[in-house]
C-alpha cells in the first residue's frame, strides 16, 4: 500500500513528465544513431547545456515569483562585449572587465525590478524594453562587429570558468561544475530556505504574502538582479569557451530558456517551481537540438519539435495538476 | 469597568467627497465574538480595513486596552495582535498547510546563516493546531492548501491567527460560498478561538450564521454605528433586519414582495 502511494506521489510530481520525456528522447536518438551516446557527443551536449542552463536556473526562481525576464539573451551578448571592449582598449584588466560587466548586469536587473515592482508595469513589457536597450547598446559599442578575444588564453579567469580536462574519454569543462553548484544552491534556496517560501508565496498570492509581512517587492527585485547576473556570467563563459564576443549572440535565448523552465514543470503563472525539473527541461531541449541533427533531421526544423514538446508538456502538467487537485 | 480590548472612537474616513465612515464608534471586549452587520455601503468593510491597517483613517482614535495606537499598515496591525482573515486572499494555495501557517515567521534551524526552515518543527506545530482548531479529519500538514475545502482553508487561517497569539481575529465573510456542513465547521472553529481566549469580529451577509455564533451584534448604516449592544439571544432576525435597513415591518414585507432586497 505504501509502495503504491509512493509511486502515485512520484507520478504526480511535476518532474515526472520531463523525466519520462528525457528517457524516451535518449532512447530514440540512441536507437537511431548509436553515436548519439558517444563520449564526444555527450561532451558537446554538456558544454553548451550549462551556459543556457545557468540562465534557466535563475529564471526558475524568477518565474516562481510570478515574473519573467526577456532581457537575458541580450545580456548574454552584451556582457562579454563590454568585458572585452574594456580589456582590448586597455582601460581595465580582464578580471576588472568581468567585474564591471557583472556590476552593470546587476544594475540592469535592479532597473528591471524597480520598474516592475514600483511602477507596476508587467515584467513582459519592462524586460522587452530592456532587451532592446541592452542589445542596442552592444551593437552601438561594437559597431556590430565581434570583439577580439584571443588574449584570454591561459588566463586564470578563463581556466576557472571554462578550463577543460578529460575524465576517461569525456571532455569536461569547468563551467559544468559552476552549473552543478548553482543548481544545488538554488535548489536548496527554493525548497529548504525561508527565502524559497517567500519566493513561492510572492508568485502564488502576493497579497497574502504581503499581509504576512513578506517583502514581496524586495524578493522580486533580488531575483531580477540574480537573473541578470546569471545571464551575464553565462555570456562571459560562452565567450571564453568559444573565443568569440559577438554583440548578436544570445538572440532568442530568452524564449528557449523560458521553454526549458516551463517544460520542467515550473508554473508560468508563478507560485510553483522546481530546479530538478528545470535541469531536466534544459537537458530535454539541448538533447533535442543535438539529436535531431545527428539523426539527419534538418536543423531548421528544430523549432517545430520544441513547440510540440512545449504543447505536449503543458497538456501533461495540466492533467497531472487536475489529478492532484482531485486527490487521485 | 475593564477597558475593552479594542475601542475605535469618532472614526472618520473619506474617499474624496464620499464619507465612508462618519464618527463611527465601535468596541470589542476580551473573549467576545462581535457580529458586524450592515447593508452594502454601510461602512463595515471600511471600518474593518481601518482596524486592520489596510487603509488609513481620516480622523479618530483607536485604543487597544486603553492605549492609543497608530495602525499604518497591515504589519502594524499584526504586530498589535489584530489578524484579518479574508475568504480568498489569506493563504497561498500552492504552499503546504505548515508553510502557510508560518509564512513570514518561519522557524530557522541552526546555523542561522543557512536560512534553513525547520520543517519538522513546522509540521509538528501545524498538526497540533489543526486538532486544536477542531479539524477532525487527519490531514497531513504537508498537504497543499489548494487541495483543501473552503471550510478547511478558513480553519487553517484561524489556526494561524491563534498560534501567533492574535488577540483579535477579524473574519470577513468566512461562510461565503460554503455548504451547510462546512459553514457549521467554520462557526465551530470561531467558537473554539473564543474559548481559547481570542476575540473575534464576524462579518457575514447571512444573518442566521451571525446569530449562531456571536455574543453581541453591532449594526452599521450609512457610515455610522446605529446599534452596538444587540444580544442575539434576546432579539429576532426580523428585528435586526429592521435596524439594518431602517425600514418598518410593512416596508420590509413590501420590499420582499416586490423582489427588492430588504438587507445586504
Amino acid at each position: 500500500m505504501e509502495n503504491h502511494s509512493f509511486i502515485q506521489s512520484f507520478i504526480a510530481r511535476a518532474e515526472f513528465g520531463p523525466l519520462v520525456l528525457l528517457i524516451v528522447e535518449l532512447a530514440v536518438f540512441w536507437g537511431i544513431n548509436p553515436d548519439f551516446l558517444s563520449p564526444q557527443n555527450i561532451s558537446n551536449i554538456l558544454a553548451f547545456t550549462v551556459e543556457l542552463g545557468l540562465i534557466a536556473l535563475a529564471m526558475t526562481l524568477l518565474m516562481t515569483s510570478g515574473e519573467f525576464d526577456l532581457s537575458v539573451g541580450s545580456l548574454f551578448g552584451f556582457s562579454p562585449v563590454l568585458m572585452w571592449t574594456l580589456y582590448n582598449s586597455g582601460v581595465t584588466s580582464l578580471e576588472m572587465g568581468l567585474l564591471i560587466a557583472l556590476i552593470v548586469a546587476a544594475l540592469i536587473g535592479l532597473v528591471n525590478g524597480w520598474f516592475v515592482t514600483q511602477l507596476k508595469i508587467p515584467s513582459f513589457l519592462v524586460t522587452l524594453g530592456m532587451l532592446l536597450v541592452v542589445r542596442g547598446s552592444a551593437l552601438f559599442i561594437t559597431d556590430g562587429f565581434p570583439q577580439r578575444t584571443w588574449s584570454a588564453e591561459g588566463s586564470w579567469l578563463a581556466n576557472i570558468l571554462v578550463g577543460d580536462f578529460y575524465v576517461g574519454p569525456f571532455r569536461i569543462y569547468a563551467s559544468l561544475f559552476w552549473f552543478i553548484g548553482a543548481a544545488i544552491v538554488l535548489g536548496y534556496v527554493l525548497t529548504q530556505s525561508r527565502t524559497g517560501n517567500w519566493i513561492q508565496a510572492a508568485g502564488g498570492n502576493p497579497n497574502a504574502a504581503r499581509a504576512r509581512g513578506v517583502n514581496v517587492n524586495g524578493v522580486k527585485i533580488g531575483l531580477f538582479v540574480l537573473s541578470s547576473l546569471m545571464a551575464s556570467l553565462a555570456g562571459v563563459i560562452s565567450s571564453l569557451r568559444t573565443s568569440a564576443a559577438n554583440p548578436n549572440s544570445g538572440t532568442g535565448y530568452e524564449l528557449e530558456v523560458i521553454a526549458m523552465v516551463v517544460i520542467g514543470g515550473t508554473a508560468l503563472t508563478g507560485g510553483r517551481g522546481t530546479i530538478i525539473g528545470t535541469v531536466l527541461g534544459i537537458l530535454i531541449l539541448r538533447v533535442m537540438r543535438n539529436g535531431i541533427v545527428l539523426i539527419g533531421v534538418p536543423g531548421l526544423a528544430y523549432n517545430i519539435f520544441i513547440g510540440a514538446i512545449i504543447l505536449g508538456m503543458m497538456a501533461l502538467h495540466s492533467w497531472l495538476e487536475r489529478r492532484h487537485q482531485a486527490g487521485t | 469597568m475593564a477597558e475593552p480590548l479594542i475601542r475605535m472612537m469618532n472614526i472618520r474616513k473619506s474617499y474624496g467627497r464620499v464619507q465612508a465612515l462618519v464618527d463611527a464608534n465601535f468596541h470589542v471586549n476580551e473573549r467576545e465574538i462581535v457580529g458586524l452587520l450592515g447593508d452594502n455601503g454601510a461602512g463595515k468593510s471600511t471600518l474593518i480595513k481601518v482596524l486592520s491597517g489596510a487603509v488609513p483613517l481620516t480622523s479618530g482614535d483607536i485604543f487597544i486596552r486603553g492605549k492609543k495606537v497608530n495602525l499604518r499598515s497591515t504589519s502594524d496591525a499584526i504586530a498589535h495582535g489584530i489578524e484579518t482573515i479574508y475568504q480568498d486572499s489569506a493563504l497561498v494555495t500552492q504552499l503546504s498547510i505548515a508553510r502557510n501557517l508560518f509564512l513570514g515567521r518561519e522557524p530557522i534551524k541552526p546555523p542561522r546563516f543557512l536560512n534553513r526552515m525547520d520543517q519538522e518543527a513546522m509540521n509538528v506545530v501545524a498538526r497540533d493546531l489543526l486538532k486544536q482548531v477542531g479539524i477532525s479529519k487527519n490531514i497531513p500538514p504537508t498537504t497543499p492548501i489548494g487541495s483543501l475545502s473552503g471550510g478547511e482553508r478558513q480553519a487553517v487561517a484561524i489556526a494561524r491567527a491563534m498560534h501567533f497569539d492574535s488577540e483579535l481575529i477579524i473574519l470577513d465573510e468566512p461562510t461565503n460560498n460554503l455548504g451547510v456542513a462546512e459553514t457549521q465547521g467554520v462557526l465551530s472553529f470561531v467558537r473554539n478561538a473564543r474559548d481559547s481566549g481570542h476575540s473575534c469580529i464576524f462579518i457575514a451577509h447571512n444573518i442566521h450564521h451571525v446569530f449562531q455564533v456571536v455574543d453581541r451584534i453591532v449594526v452599521m448604516r450609512r457610515g455610522k454605528v446605529v446599534a452596538d449592544d444587540i444580544d442575539p439571544k434576546k432579539t429576532t432576525v426580523a428585528e435586526v433586519e429592521r435596524i439594518i435597513t431602517g425600514m418598518s415591518d410593512k416596508e420590509i414585507r413590501d420590499a420582499i414582495a416586490e423582489g427588492r432586497p430588504s438587507h445586504g
